[in-house]
């Protein structure tokens, strides 16, 4: 969705600006962020957001609630912040994407993946970890957002503090 | 050069698991070498796994994720002896592919 051509394209620019305008309220941002989730591109301002709030907001343009229904698995202590094994799963149906955040690394937003449809809403890697700090794992499902929260204690961090 | 992506994908019934581990220095752009001169970031930005002309599972990388990255998956729809494909791109413009059979 990078060139836009014929007549239609003006107005399609024009409903989404409007789309976007109305989702967002207040929030006014430079681009529009509920369509950087939802195709390919990769979300380049997402992942310069400092914060979590800010890279979710950039990432899907919505807030999440939490949810039990997504499982965040990730150790109590880790000693290496540089290898962090962090796994999710969720019981939620019709997950379109995961997404993985580390609230007080330099920015926030770590990883994010799509699922399509047939694929399992079950992911594991490995992040790295300033210093010790909440992890926060986003599941989209059907729309809405999802979240789980955990905090990993880190006693070497992993971004060359 | 051997590639730089290793993959297993087993199938089991309906369900096919996928694991990958990917070598790749993933610098954060933070980090200060031997003479306290930055390293450059230099991170993959987009992992993609196709199977069957589908893409099964895309990833967007941040500088967050471990050096030589380890990512675990599954999906349906698959069988063994089906091929999957698996590709990143880097910041830096460098890619990589490989292409695996089911087991």
């Amino acid at each position: 969705m990078t060139a836009f051509t014929g007549p239609f394209a003006t107005r399609r620019l024009i409903l989404q600006g409007a789309a976007s305008v109305a989702l967002l309220g207040l929030g006014n941002l430079p681009f529009t962020p509920a369509r950087a989730a939802a195709n390919d591109k990769y979300p380049e301002e997402a992942f310069k957001q400092k914060s979590e709030a800010d890279a979710v907001k950039a990432l899907y343009g919505k807030t999440a609630e939490p949810s039990d229904k997504v499982k965040l698995d990730a150790p109590e202590i880790a000693e290496n912040g540089g290898v962090v094994p962090i796994s999710v799963t969720t019981t939620l149906d019709k997950v379109t994407s995961i997404s993985f955040f580390v609230a007080e690394n330099p920015s926030a937003l770590a990883a994010s993946y799509k699922i399509p449809d047939g694929t399992i809403p079950s992911i594991a890697n490995r992040l790295k970890m300033a210093k010790t700090t909440n992890v926060v794992a986003i599941v989209e499902a059907d729309g809405k957002l999802y979240s789980a929260t955990k905090e990993v204690k880190v006693t070497v961090g992993g971004c060359g503090g | 050069m051997a590639s730089s992506i290793r993959v297993r994908a087993t199938a089991n019934g309906d369900i096919t698991e996928v694991q990958a581990l990917i070598q790749h220095p993933m610098d954060t752009g933070l980090v200060k070498d031997a003479k306290g001169e930055l390293i450059p970031a230099h991170y993959i930005q987009q992992l993609k796994f196709e199977c069957n002309g589908k893409d099964v599972f895309v990833a967007d990388w941040g500088t967050a994720v471990s050096k030589d990255p380890y990512v675990k998956f599954s999906f349906k729809g698959a069988k063994k002896g089906d091929d999957l494909k698996v590709s990143w791109t880097d910041n830096k413009g460098g890619s990589d592919t490989t292409t695996a059979k089911i087991s």
